[in-house]
């Protein structure tokens, strides 16, 4: 199975049509690759389960090569003659755009939108009601001030977000490309937007792409060019990419007027980057084209001169452009939750509304009589001598109206400030979390990214997290570890100190030095076997074993050049990183390739370059497992090199040659997969001219035909990869992330479960999960793989039967297993398989599999297609209530990234499909630790005290308006000026609670990471839950109890007017409310201390400049009041009050039932005068010993 | 390990590179959340002293305020039933409403205490909705302000114009229900002269009333809702007006009507009369006349005493009951074995 993941690049001719049927656009090409390269370790075990997935792919393949394009489902496109392009299909031209609105529709749609939210409707229809005559309650402008301020600050981001939209839209619109005239036949500047379907182009080298093209030419004799995807999946690696020969004969141009010109059928525009299905008809030839033959729009042309092309599709229809969709949006769990907390306060709001309605409506009725003369009523209007009643339509009407009116003034029961206040807290959240230098990725010179700004505090839930492992868990950096060379093992290089043989590698070039990018540490014993120019057998095979290393590859070498003008770099360029690893290690030892062209190879020696003529390539496919190259070098031999898998090698070898030798490669072999490498084993044999001629002529009636190609090849193949001598055997590391097993630990210590979902084999999944410490030896393995519905029950349900056994053992496994301190701890892993997901996914075994999985401590999935991976984290994410958190780096993990509650995208080797359909993207997995533990853990905390404060906040102040109605006749007044009553969520009260959403720290980042069950506190809903709310509630209704019936009692039957009384409030309430906040700020920084004292100082200058206005009835009001010594002693006794329940609930709970937070915040606190102690002792200690 | 190292000189060039366009965030304390910080507990130390010095401080204010409320000497007086003659008791509307009727009423008062001066006049409404909704609005500050506004009467509705469509000024219900019960008193037959002036605040005198506005078409509907103006002084200088407009908080209130500038001797009987013109009948209110002296707390009201009693005798009990409890069950603050994780190694 070795070498499984050498030459992918090369079979794709067939290989696209079955990527194309794959359900995810552009997620099968990833998987594939992930998954066969890593099968390429540690095997040797028969895998009936495997065979099967192949052979059943193998039939979806021959299904897929069936399948034709139908004609009326087809785009048709005429070269050169971009008018005659099919007149069926609308083509828009070449032109993008990304911005949403123009500046006439942004106000309507950037209203629509941002009234999409059920709750702005909510305000939109206050403000409404709050307009008609009967009803108004506040002035007009007063009561549309918060709505209107919520709308502006967010039309405002939306306005400046797609501004830059268009600049880069305009910027890229207005490109140049070079398109042909059909007329003179030269290829003359056009704008970029202005590029048609059918048109002509030509891209030079280092240029960008302006659109889908089929390649027509290239500068490259052979039709090669190569491109860089970077900007369309991330990969930095160069891809080959042909033109067809038929039209490589006749670059359209000044030398072939395109009068003749072909007609492409081809797909519909679709957003598969790595499909393409089309046909070309060129001189009445049909020739079928391939992925491999169209470049996409955002590639960049590398090491090709030129190359010419028919745009196929443009503009809005390239696929990177179909491809460019956002994240879709998620809602925060504390979010959802809040939303049944504010259904809740909905309920209160409308009990209290009714209370005064009702209320209402039996004052009138009692004093219906009275209510003709009364002086403050004035039921009748006398003004002009009729009977008329005034401003009075019966009581039920006077019912309605108060209901409605209540609903206005109680409004801010439901806070509006509360949803710009969240995001503006996110966006602090997220701004800690970008510049925090705990989560800069050096290696990849990449900071944390927050994708999606509403979801911060989900990663202080997190209860479930399903990695992906190559990328993921490990680099996808292969390293070259060990050789085998005729049995003998050299394994030195792995323990070998790291200054050796630094020598090998610089070459002189002319003037400049020419350097492998890597290197890696080599093995002394083997490099002097090397230099001894090769006289014994051992010396000769070994040369030959990296001969083959450097040789049988498709990497292109690229020259770089570096900051010394004299030192250049070779940088291995190729889609296999198995590969690379080979090819850097056998540069190491002293074998460099230099250079590539389409028919040689240039490999320096040990200091001699040599010329390899390169003869044929036997690409990599998955029935041989194994690829070869014929080369003849300058003594004029012919060799076949083969690399591949071991059980693909051993069967083709020479039968002569001494056992014992093959013995101990295998032997080799077996060691280095238990160690975790990837192996792969070499083989040669030297041709005799009969025999490479009967192959060369075979070769070029393969290649020529146009039926069955790849058949003929691989038959081909087949035929000469025979009789092998075995120079060796390689062991690549998949080397682990850093701190990936302290990661997991960490986070299996905060009571998350780890499961890791891979495309790899059983085998490679175990020795990963023992190497990053998620598998013990401790732990008992339930393996599930099964190929029938049936046998796959009946493991379920042995597994289903040994956890009870356990359970009985100790009730709770999970809990027991995740502590670990228990005595009787009997941990379970599981591991299961592709196959038999198919079987229990979407089937009744469900629920069984679920029960299991939860109940293991480490689930592991193995050979997992992209849509399984998917389908698991749906599994637990609809039957538990838990947060569950997919990370992973390829485009086989965005549907599972986007199936969980948080998606994480690694944004590392491979492409960037996953970081963009993340939420978060950062460089390395163990960074997971600090986002889930410490930022998780604070934004959680942060968000859901906001949330609550914000509840509490707005009750207190809503339940005093509700007091005083009582003692207005029910009608609605508000003593505190309407504008106060505007300003308090938003300004009076709204800046401290960002502040401390944003700044405040409950613990420590130290703490936090020393302790990781801390983190259990999120995942229990400790910080918000109904319970909480509830006593929030309540606290808000004593509150407002002190706040009203203190002043009310001191001042009944006093000469107060309604202005002052209202001044007393509305001070009083703010400086309460902050000084509840003010107790529960967990650390005071400076900018805590300015928002919060800040805020009642700016209250109380507010309160001043509306005292000041003399059209409003309260003039002057607030300094006669605050001229009395009553309204001190009223504010104090209000606070003290007021905050006496709150302040003894708190101190009594945190001395009596102190949480872990609480304990962890006492250490926090004393640890540090305790070190600082310590610290003393020891000084003196030293100074004695001095 | 055989780590494949990048060349050094490579590596040279990247930390070159990386200074040049490195992503990496630049440290400062404050992006790193390390910023300076106090950390409040609520150890036993601070929760006891809190209460305690609560208690401290709220217990002599407490006594202080109920001092000085004692000290306050006030003659409350409800007179709107007794000021109806027997025969109309039955229909007290009828009797007030009547133009015919001599409201004049007259009756003793007993100083309890010495009173210093200046002894305030108050009336008091009960049941007399100033708060509500229909009437707390009913007012339009532009015209009481000044002369140019004359003609702006919004939101004075029905007190806004008279029948031929001139304005009211001052218009709106606020203003037509100005009280209009007068009352003057006399010791051993020797009038007891009452300032009138200064009861207003000089704010509302300056600001909020003109100088240049008099009162037109006032108390001329159908409705008379209480008194009628002087149409030759400006609107700043009826002080009753002005104090009435300042509409009260609650619907029990007080509104000063002037004051006695001479000291009231104990046991001295004073003779007040009554002019009785204002109905509450209507709507079930109640007048009452109150003499009272004031003090640093304002009125008497022993409330705020009681409740500063009350709270810092409360913090005190809690000072002690947290003593107790931290007595009784210590717990060193910030030891590790309370962790959950900790607690109950056999349970979890």
């Amino acid at each position: 199975m070795v070498g499984d993941g050498l030459t992918i690049s090369r079979e794709e001719e067939e290989e696209e049509e079955e990527r194309s049927l794959a359900p995810l656009p552009s997620s099968g090409r990833h998987h594939r690759r992930k998954s066969s390269a890593s099968a390429a370790s540690r095997d040797g075990f028969p895998n009936p389960a495997h065979v099967r997935h192949l052979s059943r792919t193998e039939t979806e393949r021959l299904a897929s090569s069936q399948r034709e394009l139908a004609d009326s489902n087809s785009r048709i496109v005429f070269i050169g003659d971009p008018g005659g392009s099919d007149p069926r299909f609308e083509i828009p031209r070449n032109s993008i755009r990304t911005a949403k609105y123009s500046p006439i529709t942004f106000l309507p749609r950037n209203l629509f939108e941002q009234f999409r939210r059920l709750s702005y409707i909510y305000f939109l229809a206050i403000v409404i009601l709050n307009q008609l005559p009967q009803l108004a309650v506040f002035g007009r402008g007063a009561s549309a001030l918060p709505l209107a301020f919520v709308l502006l600050v967010t039309a405002v981001k939306d306005a400046y977000e797609d501004w830059r939209r268009h600049r880069s839209d305009r910027i890229e619109n207005n490109r140049a490309a070079s398109v042909l005239d059909p007329q003179s036949g030269r290829f003359l500047s056009k704008r970029w937007k202005e590029a048609r379907v059918g048109e002509v182009l030509k891209v030079l080298a280092n240029e960008s792409i302006p659109c889908d093209m089929v390649l027509l030419a290239t500068s490259d004799p052979t039709g090669v060019a190569y491109i860089q995807t970077i900007n369309l999946d991330g990969e930095s690696n160069l891809k080959t990419r042909y033109a067809k020969q038929e039209t490589m004969a006749r670059p359209p141009g000044e030398d072939h007027p395109v009068d003749s010109a072909g007609v492409i059928r081809c797909e519909q525009p679709n957003r598969n980057i790595y499909g393409f299905l089309g046909n070309m008809e060129v001189d009445g030839k049909r020739v079928s084209l391939g992925p491999a033959n169209i470049i996409l729009r955002g590639c960049e042309l590398k090491n090709t001169a030129w190359v010419i092309g028919v745009a196929v599709y443009t503009g809005s229809e390239t696929k990177v452009m179909l491809n460019s969709s956002g994240a879709p949006s998620k809602r925060s769990r504390l979010e959802t939750r809040m939303n049944r907390e504010t259904l809740l306060l909905s309920a209160i709001l409308i009990a209290l509304c009714s209370v005064v309605a009702i209320c209402n409506g039996i004052w009138l009725g009692n004093h219906s009589d009275d209510l003709e003369l009364a002086q403050f009523f004035r039921k009748r209007d006398y003004s002009d001598g009729d009977d008329k009643k005034y401003n009075y339509s019966g009581i039920g009407t006077q019912v309605f109206f108060a209901f409605l009116m209540s609903v206005i003034v109680f409004q801010i029961m439901i806070p509006i400030s509360l949803y710009i206040s969240m995001e503006l807290v996110r966006l602090g959240q997220a701004y800690f979390m970008v510049r925090d230098a705990n989560l800069y990725d050096e290696s990849s010179n990449s900071r944390f990214q927050c994708r999606a700004l509403n979801i911060n505090e989900d990663l202080g839930q997190i209860k479930y997290v399903f990695s992906d492992k190559t990328g993921t868990l490990t680099e996808n950096k292969m390293e070259f570890q060990c050789a085998s060379i005729r049995g003998v093992d050299y394994s030195g290089g792995r323990v070998s100190s790291r200054d050796n043989g630094e020598a090998h590698y610089i070459l002189a070039a002319g003037k400049h030095i020419l350097k492998p990018k890597m290197s890696v540490k080599t093995d002394p014993e083997l490099v002097r076997l090397l230099k001894n120019k090769g006289d014994t057998e051992q010396g000769k095979r070994a040369r030959e074993f990296f001969l083959a290393l450097a040789c049988c590859n498709t990497i292109v070498p690229l020259v770089v050049d570096t900051s010394d003008p004299k030192q250049k770099l070779i940088d291995y360029q190729g889609e296999s990183p198995d590969e690379q690893a080979l090819a850097y290690a056998a540069a190491s030892y002293g074998f460099v390739l230099i250079e590539r062209t389409s028919g040689h190879i240039i490999i320096d020696i040990l200091g001699n370059r040599q010329r390899y003529d390169v003869l044929g390539l036997h690409e990599f496919d998955s029935d041989r497992k194994r690829m070869s190259v014929i080369v003849c070098g300058p003594d004029k031999t012919i060799n076949l090199f083969v690399k591949g898998a071991d059980n693909s090698m051993f069967g083709i070898i020479q039968n002569k040659v001494d056992l014992s030798m093959i013995d101990a490669t295998k032997a080799n072999l077996h060691a280095y997969s238990s160690l975790g490498l990837r192996t792969l084993v070499v083989g040669m044999r030297e041709l005799s001219r009969k025999e490479f001629e009967e192959w060369q002529s075979a070769y070029e009636n393969a290649n020529t035909s146009l039926m069955g190609r790849g058949k003929l090849l691989r038959a081909v193949a087949s035929n000469v990869e025979r009789e092998l001598h075995i120079l060796g055997a390689s062991g690549i590391e998949d080397k682990l992330q850093e701190g990936v097993p302290e990661a997991i630990e960490s986070m299996r210590q905060a009571g998350i479960k780890v499961w890791v979902l891979t495309g790899d084999k059983q085998e490679t999944a175990i020795s990963i999960g023992f190497s990053c410490k998620l598998l013990t030896e401790a732990m008992t393995q339930i393996v599930i793989n099964c190929n029938s519905e049936e046998s796959c029950r009946n493991k379920l349900q042995d597994a289903v039967a040994m956890y009870r056994k356990f359970a009985v053992i100790s009730p709770d496994p999970f809990e027991n297993a995740l502590t670990g301190t228990g005595s009787t701890k009997v941990s379970m892993a599981l591991i299961i398989d592709g196959i038999s997901l198919v079987y229990i996914l979407k089937t009744k075994l469900e629920e069984e599999l679920f029960k299991v999985a939860t109940a293991c401590d480490v689930v592991l999935c193995c050979r997992v297609a992209p849509l399984q991976k998917a389908g698991i984290v749906s599994l637990i994410k609809s039957r538990t209530e838990d947060m569950t958190l997919a990370i992973g780096d390829g485009a086989n993990d965005v549907s599972m990234i986007q199936t969980a509650d948080v998606g994480i995208g690694i944004s590392g080797q491979e492409g960037r499909q996953a970081v963009m359909a993340s939420d978060f993207a950062m460089g390395q997995f163990r960074f997971l630790v600090p986002l889930l533990l410490v930022h998780g853990h604070w934004n959680y905390q942060r968000m859901a005290y906001m949330i609550l404060y914000n509840f509490y906040r707005n009750a207190v102040f809503v339940f005093i308006l509700f007091w005083y109605v009582l003692y207005t006749a029910y009608t609605l007044t508000t003593a505190i000026t309407e504008w106060s009553t505007v300003l308090y969520s938003i300004v009076y009260t709204a800046l401290p609670t960002i502040v401390v959403g944003v700044l405040d720290k409950d613990l420590s980042r130290k703490t936090l990471m020393k302790y990781p069950q801390l983190y259990r506190s999120g995942q229990r809903d400790e910080r918000y839950n109904l319970k909480l709310f509830t006593l929030t509630m309540m606290d808000a209704v004593w509150q407002s109890v002190a706040t009203f019936y203190i002043p009310y009692l001191a001042y009944r039957q006093s000469t107060v007017d309604g202005s002052s009384l209202g001044d007393l409030w509305i001070l009083a309430v703010v400086i309460l409310v902050n000084i509840h906040l003010a107790t529960d700020v967990f650390r005071w920084y400076w900018i805590t201390h300015v928002a919060v004292w800040g805020c009642i100082v700016a209250t109380l200058i507010c309160v001043i400049i509306i005292d000041c206005i003399w059209t409003l009835p309260g003039y002057w009001a607030i300094f006669k009041i605050m001229g009395t010594g009553l309204f001190w002693l009223c504010l104090l006794g209000v606070i003290v009050a007021g905050m006496l329940p709150h302040f003894s609930v708190k101190a009594l709970k945190e001395y009596l039932m102190p949480s872990d937070i609480q304990i962890a915040r006492e250490m926090d606190k004393f640890r540090r005068m305790n070190a600082a102690t310590m610290e003393i002792q020891m000084n003196r200690f030293s100074t004695l010993q001095l | 390990m055989n780590v494949p190292t990048a060349d050094p000189a490579l590596e040279a060039d990247a930390a070159v590179e990386r200074k040049k366009k490195s992503k990496k965030p630049k440290y400062s304390r404050f992006t790193q959340q390390e910023l300076p910080a106090c950390k409040p507990l609520l150890t036993p130390t601070i929760v006891i002293s809190t209460f305690a010095l609560i208690g401290i401080l709220f217990i002599p204010i407490g006594l202080a305020s109920l001092s000085a409320s004692e000290n306050v000497v006030e003659i409350v007086y409800r007179y709107d039933t007794e000021c109806i003659p027997q025969q109309s008791q039955d229909d007290k509307v009828a009797f007030i409403q009547s133009s015919a009727t001599d409201k004049t009423c007259r009756t003793t008062l007993t100083v309890p205490k010495n009173m210093k001066a200046p002894v305030h006049i108050y009336y008091e409404l009960y049941n007399f909705y100033q708060n509500h909704r229909r009437y707390v609005k009913n007012r339009n500050d532009k015209q009481l302000r000044s002369k140019e506004y004359e003609l702006e009467t919004t939101n004075c509705a029905p007190e806004a114009t008279t029948v031929d469509g001139s304005p009211i000024v001052p218009c709106g219900l606020i203003a037509w229900s100005l009280f209009n019960d007068t009352y003057s008193f006399a010791i051993q037959n020797k009038a007891i002269e009452v300032n009138k002036k200064n009861i207003a605040w000089q704010s509302d005198k300056d600001e909020k009333f003109g100088s240049d506005v008099y009162p037109k078409n006032f108390q001329q509907g159908g409705l008379i809702g209480g008194a009628k103006l002087n149409e030759s002084i400006p609107l700043s200088e009826q002080e009753d007006l002005i104090v009435w407009m300042r509409t009260a908080a609650l619907p029990q209130f007080r509104k000063l009507y002037g004051r006695i500038e001479t000291d009231l001797v104990a046991n001295e009987q004073i003779s007040v009369t009554i002019q009785n013109n204002y109905n509450t009948y209507s709507f079930e209110g109640e007048k009452k006349l109150v003499l009272s002296t004031t003090s640093w707390i304002g009125g008497k009201n022993d409330f705020l005493g009681v409740a500063y009693l009350t709270v810092g005798s409360l913090c005190l009990f809690l000072a002690l009951a947290f003593i107790v409890l931290y007595l009784l069950k210590p717990r060193t603050l910030g030891d590790p074995s309370y962790l959950s994780w900790n607690r109950n190694p056999d349970r979890h």
